[in-house]
């Protein structure tokens, strides 16, 4: 695997938010024009400002990656009141308001299990440890739609360099925070909370698994999993894990919320395949939030080049 | 004012009033206040006044016997209708916005995903309901026969709470509440079968009010 060293980019060079948001506003509005009539997109772009989405404090982000996307990027308004975060309700709409409730410093990240460094980490200097990405990454929910988000963090792998897993570790668990004065979603046994996602150590140490703290230049919408939160763009959304409070490096697979929930319906791996359906329905195509006709969905997402060999050998069927 | 009169004015009223859903979620699309999915909104808006509609439909005859308010029976084909029109919609939403004919892909999930199936069949069930909804064609068909059609929708409603739940990921909720409303319409029914029957006892033929006009 051929990775290029990202250049350092001056910030002096990178367009500034708001000139970079009305270039995207204008061709989004234009764009959005021809479809008006069926959806009225165009007047959801013209009436919903981006920046009524957000209004997080700005990242030090320094570095492009190559990794990036060039496909058009979905809103910040679209990214933030389309949620998957049934902490905060199960609908899609209910985390833009009910996340903001999320205390999100002080915030400790544990870090534990088979390493030989463990160590609790404050948010505010875990955020140091590498110089911040921008990462464009294709994002693509198990239900069918799909985004493409600016995220902001670094490679998952400079943090688990730090703490050193030990010869047994062969997994990492996330696990997301449960706070039940504000988190009213999972007050309900939808899912055996906490949230708990995990990964095997090589898919985690994979340069393209990102340590996530922010989008769009700016801290984390806290929707969309602040402080901290995990990107596998290769694999369903819901591998991510959002607002993480402990990493846990295991020796054995952990268990998973929604594998828990439904083992034969969300594997371990769910990796973004085309081929494999969801029992219920298909993944052969998928909606891209802001259009009309639906794409293809592409084997793991579109990253094969980046990811492909670390499951060579195995029956993607079985293993799902 | 006369009942007949009361039923002949408030018809239109309550036609209208049926609209308001559609009306509602049309004046969202104009404003662009879909979201970022307006289809999936669009699915599930019609959706649930299907299933709304159906439950009004249901709950007439438990109503009028129950308040013992006969005359409600005469919204009850405007009910139906409805649920049947929003049913519609909800097929084209699938058929237009969600697959754009995409035929293969349709049949496949009729034959393949069971919450499709589910849903396709209670709107297929709908169908005959609603052709033989005019006064012509009960009189056709017969009082009797015309309602032992007409119990079809029992099966649609039932159909119709399953596609919903098998379709949601983990929250039951919602398609519970359906099937909690659905289920003690249809108990109403038995409650109502049993308590006629005893009234009714020996011989007496089954009554006559429900297949009069």
């Amino acid at each position: 695997m051929l990775i290029r060293k990202p250049s350092d980019i001056r910030s002096s060079e990178i367009t500034p938010r708001g000139v970079y948001l009305n270039r995207r506003k204008f061709l989004a509005g234009t764009a959005a024009a021809g479809a008006a009539a069926l959806a009225g997109r165009a007047a959801a772009v013209l009436l919903a400002p981006d920046a009524a989405a957000a209004d997080g404090a700005k990242l030090n982000v320094t570095v492009k990656s190559p990794f990036s996307t060039t496909e058009k990027q979905t809103s910040l308004q679209d990214i933030t009141h389309y949620n998957n975060y049934y902490e905060f309700g199960t609908d899609k709409y209910s985390p833009a308001r009910n996340a903001q409730a999320l205390r999100t410093r002080p915030w400790k990240v544990k870090v534990d299990g088979e390493v030989l460094k463990p160590r609790t980490f404050d948010v505010d200097d875990l955020i140091k440890l590498a110089p911040l990405e921008e990462r464009i990454y294709r994002h693509r929910c198990v239900e069918g739609w799909s985004i493409v988000v600016p995220w902001n963090g670094y490679p998952l792998s400079v943090l688990i360099n730090e703490v050193q897993p030990t010869s047994k570790a062969k997994f990492v668990e996330f696990v997301t925070d449960l706070d039940l004065g504000v988190m009213s979603g999972a007050r309900e046994p939808v899912l055996d909370w906490p949230y708990r996602e995990g990964l095997r150590l090589d898919e985690a140490m994979n340069p393209l698994t990102l340590l996530c703290f922010g989008l769009y230049g700016e801290e984390l919408p806290k929707q969309d999993g602040a402080p901290v939160r995990t990107v596998i763009p290769w694999k369903y959304g819901f591998k991510s894990c959002k607002s993480i409070v402990h990493i846990r490096f295991a020796e054995k697979q952990p268990a998973t919320a929604w594998n828990t929930a439904n083992a034969h319906e969300y594997g371990f791996y769910s990796n973004v395949n085309p081929e494999v359906d969801h029992p219920r329905w298909s993944q052969a195509t998928e909606r891209r939030l802001g259009e009309f006709f639906k794409r293809k969905t592409l084997l793991f997402n579109g990253y094969g080049d980046q990811v492909a060999a670390l499951y060579a050998g195995m029956d993607l069927r079985k293993f799902y | 004012m006369t009942t007949e009169r009361f039923i002949r004015l408030s018809k239109p009223v309550v036609f209208l009033a049926c609209l308001v859903p559609l009306g509602l979620l049309a004046r969202k699309g104009i404003e662009g206040r879909l979201g970022a999915n307006p289809i999936e909104v669009i699915t599930h808006s019609t959706g649930d006044w299907t299933l709304i509609f159906l439950c009004i439909t249901l709950a007439v005859t438990p109503l009028r016997r129950f308040l013992r308010l006969p005359w409600l029976v005469r919204y009850r084909r405007m009910a139906g209708l409805f649920a049947f029109f929003y049913a519609l919609l909800h097929l084209l939403t699938f058929v237009v916005l969600d697959k754009f004919f995409d035929w293969h892909a349709m049949v496949l999930d009729v034959y393949k995903r069971p919450f499709i199936t589910a849903g396709f069949t209670a709107f297929v069930l709908l169908v005959p309901l609603a052709v033989t909804s005019t006064a012509g064609m009960i009189r056709r068909l017969g009082g009797r026969r015309w309602q032992l059609l007409h119990r079809l929708v029992y099966v649609s409603a039932l159909a119709g709470v399953i596609h919903y739940y098998w379709l949601v990921k983990a929250d039951v909720t919602l398609p519970l509440r359906y099937a909690a409303v659905v289920g003690f319409l249809l108990a109403c029914r038995v409650a109502l079968y049993f308590a006629d029957r005893r009234r009714s006892a020996p011989a007496a033929p089954a009554y006559a009010e429900r297949t009069s006009p």
